[in-house]
C-alpha cells in the first residue's frame, strides 16, 4: 500500500467537505502538476463523519484564495522536511476572475460569451460578490 | 478631468466633477449661440439596440446642437450588429469612425462592457432596468436651476419606490449632497427597498403612503408611474390610486416655491389640471436633459 500518510514537503489541505475535494483539485488546477498529488476522498473524520483531503507535494506556490470561496472550513498545512512549519486561515478573495457566474437573468453575460468577468466581494460574512457588469450580487 | 472619461452610471462622477458639468450646462443655457460651433467635425455614434425616441432624440439634438455629427442606429434588426458579432467587436469597430459613442441596451451591464473596449468616450443611455445616467444628470440640473442649490432640500418622491429606477438612482445622487432630506410615498407594497435606506442617515427620511399629509413639507415633489400590474389586485389597485396621484387640490398644501418633477412619460399620476400650474416643471426638465447632455459631451470630448 502506498504510503500518503507522511509528507516531506508541500500543502495538505485538510478537512474539506466531502465531495467538495474534487471541485478544489480542479479549480486549483492541479491536474496540470507534475508533482505529486493525492486527493482522497471519504477519509473517515470523527469530527466531520467524512471528509475530503488533497497532498499536494511541491515547492510551487499556489493561489489557495480560491478555496475561501468553495469551502471556507478547509485547513491549509505547509509542510517543510517531514515537519508542521504553517498553519493558514482562509480569507476571501477581494476579487474574483472567472469562477462564478453571475445570477442575474437580464446581465449581459447571459446573452453574450464574456470571458472572466470580474466579482468584486461586497459582504464576507454572506459570501456575497457582485458582478462587474450589472453589479448584481452572486455568491459561490 | 472629464476628457476621455466614460458615464456608465450616475455615482461615477464626484460632486465637484458634476459641478463642472452642470456650470458649463449653465453657460450653454445663457448663451447656447457660444456654443454652437464647439463640435464641429466631431462625430457621435448612437447605438440603440431598443427603441428610445426621447432619449435618442434628446442627445442627437445635443449634439446637433453643438455643431456636430450624429451617425447610428435605433432598430438594431436592420443593421448589420444584428448579424451575430459580438458588442466588444462592434465597439472597438466602431470606435475607429466616431469621436464618441452613446449607447442604449435591454441588456445590464452592456454599456460598461463596451466601455471596456471602446477607444473613444462611452455614454450609458439605460442599460435594461440597470443604470440611467443621464436622467440623473437631468433630474440634478432641473433641481439645481429652480432651487438654485442641490443641498438644504426636502424631497419627497411618490409612485412605485420599490421596482423604480430612476428613483434610486436619483436618491443616492442626492444623498451625496449636505442636508437633504427624503420623504417616501407610496403604497405598502411598493416601498423604497432596504438597500437605499441603508444609505441614508436614520431620521433623514420618513416614509407615508399618503402624499395629502406630507405634500406641504417638501421643497421638491418627484412623481412617477404607479403601474396597476405592481398591485396583488385591481380591488387594490383603485383603493390606493387616489393616493399616489397629484390634484389641484393636493397642490393647495403645497408650498409655494415647490417644484413637482416627473421623469414622462406620465399616465394619469399628476391631474392635466395641475399642468398649468407654475410649480409644475416637468415639461421643463427635457430641456435640461438636452443641455446637460450638451455639457456632458463638450466635457467628455475635452472640448472646454
Ligand atoms: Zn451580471
Amino acid at each position: 500500500m502506498i504510503n500518503v500518510s507522511k509528507l516531506k514537503k508541500g500543502i495538505v489541505i485538510d478537512h474539506i467537505e466531502a465531495g467538495h475535494g474534487y471541485k478544489i483539485f480542479s479549480q486549483l488546477g492541479l491536474d496540470a502538476l507534475e508533482d505529486v498529488v493525492v486527493l482522497m476522498r471519504n477519509v473517515p473524520s470523527r469530527k466531520m463523519g467524512k471528509k475530503d483531503l488533497i497532498k499536494i507535494e511541491t515547492d510551487i506556490h499556489l493561489d489557495l484564495t480560491v478555496l475561501g470561496l468553495i469551502d471556507p472550513n478547509v485547513t491549509i498545512n505547509f509542510v517543510k522536511d517531514g515537519a508542521l512549519i504553517r498553519k493558514e486561515k482562509l480569507q476571501l478573495p477581494a476579487v474574483v476572475e472567472g469562477i462564478l457566474e453571475c445570477k442575474n437573468p437580464r446581465c449581459i453575460s447571459k446573452y453574450q460569451k464574456i470571458n472572466d468577468i470580474k466579482f468584486y466581494l461586497i459582504d464576507e460574512k454572506t459570501k456575497e460578490y457582485r458582478c462587474e457588469y450589472c453589479d448584481t450580487a452572486t455568491s459561490f | 478631468m472629464l476628457k476621455g472619461r466614460h458615464l456608465i452610471e450616475p455615482s461615477e462622477f464626484s460632486i465637484d466633477e458634476l459641478e463642472e458639468i452642470f456650470g458649463l450646462a449653465d453657460s450653454i443655457i445663457q448663451k447656447p449661440e457660444d456654443y454652437s460651433e464647439i463640435c464641429k467635425n466631431k462625430l457621435l455614434a448612437s447605438l440603440f439596440y431598443e427603441p428610445s425616441t426621447r432619449t435618442k432624440f434628446s442627445f442627437d439634438a445635443a449634439m446637433l446642437r453643438l455643431g456636430g455629427e450624429v451617425i447610428g442606429f435605433s432598430d438594431p434588426n436592420t443593421s448589420s450588429v444584428a448579424k451575430g458579432e459580438t458588442l466588444k467587436d462592434t465597439i472597438i469597430t466602431i470606435s475607429n469612425y466616431v469621436d464618441i459613442v452613446v449607447v442604449r441596451h435591454p441588456q445590464e451591464g452592456t454599456a460598461k462592457l463596451m466601455a471596456k473596449y471602446a477607444l473613444v468616450p462611452v455614454i450609458n443611455a439605460g442599460d435594461g432596468g440597470h443604470q440611467h445616467p443621464t436622467q440623473t444628470l437631468t433630474d440634478l440640473l432641473t433641481i439645481r436651476h429652480y432651487k438654485k442649490s442641490l443641498n438644504n432640500h426636502c424631497i419627497a418622491v411618490c409612485g412605485d419606490l420599490k421596482f423604480g429606477r430612476t428613483i434610486h438612482s436619483l436618491v443616492k445622487a442626492m444623498h451625496r449632497y449636505q442636508d437633504v432630506k427624503f420623504i417616501f410615498i407610496s403604497p405598502e407594497e411598493l416601498k423604497i427597498p432596504r438597500y437605499i435606506k441603508d444609505l441614508l442617515e436614520p431620521g433623514s427620511y420618513f416614509e407615508t403612503t399618503n402624499l395629502d399629509k406630507v405634500i406641504g413639507k417638501a421643497d421638491i415633489l418627484y412623481m412617477s408611474r404607479v403601474q396597476r400590474e405592481r398591485f396583488v389586485s385591481e380591488y387594490e389597485y383603485l383603493r390606493l390610486k387616489d393616493y399616489f396621484i397629484l390634484t389641484p387640490e393636493k397642490m393647495l398644501r403645497a408650498k409655494d416655491d415647490m417644484i413637482v418633477m416627473h421623469p414622462l412619460p406620465r399616465v394619469n399620476e399628476i391631474a392635466e389640471e395641475v399642468d398649468s400650474d407654475k410649480r409644475a416643471v416637468y415639461f421643463h426638465q427635457a430641456k435640461f436633459g438636452m443641455y446637460v447632455r450638451m455639457a456632458l459631451i463638450v466635457k467628455l470630448l475635452g472640448l472646454e
